[in-house]
């Protein structure tokens, strides 16, 4: 067999492997959410699906792909369907510049545990996130319906507002690292060296920015229920509505890994190299390490869901763009000063 | 001209973009027209990729398609237009004319085009190869172009301030 196709097989299996994972994750998260939630109100939650409820997901997915697909009356019918679609897309192809491992050795292999090493992958994961507004307005706006039309509005205003506060979150970390590769921001962070430590209040911003990019509570106003129905995908049915449930929690899973990436060391497990363990076993500590702190992230998501109640909407534009902007900026401003001192 | 990966890539992103930019401009829906734009945008970046031009591919994406694009949309939304598919469009000598001249200045232009640089810059140099990374692109804006640099980024802040100023008179 030549060498580049087995590039080729490495390549597509990695991508396989990481998306079958990256949507059973999605599926479990939704149970996750369901159970944690009963468990904070005191109820119960799914439990009749196999074990403890654990075959709900699969239920759940057959029923959705049954259910009766409706699009609205006088609704653009092509858009109407595209939106959900780049809602999925977008989410699920932000997860391939992420690393979720150094490298891995099979054979004489050296297999890098990414699927793509680009450069830019900070910028990347930015670019895919600002598009993500289009399937939320799109949906809104394809429906034909006032509730959904003004929660698709409200998202887009909400994701551009806080994307900026983000993005200044992450000018700290590039400032600190001097490169825009996920890989090195990774490396850099080795052993208790992780960025939340060194940047406590960018990975606040980062925090609740990716709350709000999310869209959930406390940033939930695209779908609030009292006000808005069902928000963008009030006209959404069957598969359609599964695809934008599916983009939430992905985008969820993969806002996680994110931070994870930028603040929590990635795959670092500290010190993990000088205990003497054979390679093939660090390898998947580290994906376990970072597979754990991406459980416990997105676990966080859901608590913080049923604790805390929704802002409003002039709360949460204030937030937006009077504290967590010029707490950015102050943010990113020290650290260029700091960084200034410790070169010179 | 042979058929690698990259011609195949390079030519479907061009009939892409030149269909897209065609669709665009003569869609009556404004949302459609805004989302052919979006797709055009799309290929452009694409291209650029192609050229190993990274940096600005993704700011492509990240600035035209993520945040531009997104507030054309909105306020063409907002402004809700529907009659836009009622109306006509007539036909004039000074269009007529206008098209007949547009078609002149393309042939002129791809003439020169394809006769001033035929057969050269058939290979890309070592420079072009890194000039499209963000560290070299930092490197020359700061130091070769650091004035015409500053001096955009003092257009940009005027802008802003104005965008604030008109929008502060209406609340008044």
């Amino acid at each position: 067999m030549s060498d580049s196709l087995v590039n080729l097989i490495i390549i597509l299996s990695k991508i396989a492997v990481v998306q079958g994972v990256l949507l059973t994750a999605v599926a479990y998260s939704v149970y996750a959410e369901r159970r944690v939630s009963a468990f904070i109100q005191n109820r119960i939650g799914p439990n009749r699906v196999g074990p403890a409820g654990l075959l709900q997901p699969i239920v759940d997915a057959v029923k959705l792909l049954l259910k009766e697909d409706i699009v609205p009356a006088n609704a653009n019918k092509f858009i109407h369907s595209l939106a959900p679609s780049i809602s999925i897309i977008v989410s699920l192809s932000t997860f391939a510049v992420i690393p979720f491992g150094d490298t891995i050795t099979i054979g004489d292999k050296v297999i890098k545990l990414q699927i793509a090493d680009v450069n830019i992958g900070i910028l990347y994961f930015l670019a895919m996130t600002s598009l993500g507004v289009y399937g939320v307005t799109l949906s809104g706006w394809s429906s034909n319906n006032k509730y959904s039309l003004l929660g698709g509005l409200r998202s887009s205003a909400q994701m551009i507002s806080y994307e900026l506060s983000m993005g200044l979150a992450v000018l700290a970390i590039i400032l600190m690292n001097g490169s825009l590769e996920l890989d090195t921001i990774v490396n850099s962070q080795a052993g208790w060296k992780w960025n939340i430590i060194l940047q406590p209040v960018g990975f606040i911003i980062f925090l609740v920015s990716a709350f709000a990019e999310t869209n959930r509570t406390p940033f939930d106003l695209p779908e609030a229920e009292q006000e808005l129905v069902g928000g963008y995908h009030t006209e959404y049915s069957s598969m359609k509505f599964a695809l934008f449930f599916l983009a939430e929690y992905a985008n969820v899973i993969v806002s996680s890994a994110m931070i994870t990436t930028l603040y929590l060391g990635g795959w670092q497990f500290p010190y993990l190299q000088d205990f003497g363990l054979p390679p093939m076993l660090v390898s998947i500590l580290q994906i376990f390490t970072f597979t754990a702190k991406v459980t416990f992230l997105v676990l966080f998501f859901i608590w913080v869901r049923w604790t805390v109640p929704r802002f409003r909407y002039d709360q949460l534009m204030n937030l937006g763009w009077k504290v967590m902007l010029p707490l950015g900026i102050a943010n990113l401003v020290v650290t260029a000063i700091v960084i200034l001192f410790m070169k010179s | 001209m042979k058929f690698d990966l990259e011609t195949v890539l390079f030519f479907s992103l061009a009939v892409l973009a030149v269909g897209s930019a065609i669709m665009m401009i003569t869609r009556r829906s404004p949302i459609s027209s805004a989302l052919f734009l979006i797709l055009n945008f799309f290929t452009v970046s694409g291209l650029y990729l192609l050229l190993k031009a990274q940096f600005i591919a993704i700011i492509q994406v990240l600035v035209y398609m993520g945040a531009i694009m997104v507030l054309f949309l909105f306020v063409i939304m907002l402004l809700n237009l529907h009659d836009e598919g009622k109306l006509k469009e007539k036909y004039t000598y000074r269009k007529l004319t206008a098209v007949l001249l547009s078609i002149f200045l393309f042939c002129l232009l791809g003439f020169t085009v394809y006769f001033g640089f035929e057969g050269k810059f058939k290979v890309m140099s070592e420079k072009a190869l890194t000039m499209g990374t963000a560290e070299s692109l930092g490197v020359e804006l700061f130091s070769n172009y650091s004035f015409p640099f500053e001096l955009a980024s003092f257009l940009l802040l005027a802008a802003i301030v104005g965008a604030v100023v008109l929008a502060k008179k209406k609340f008044e």
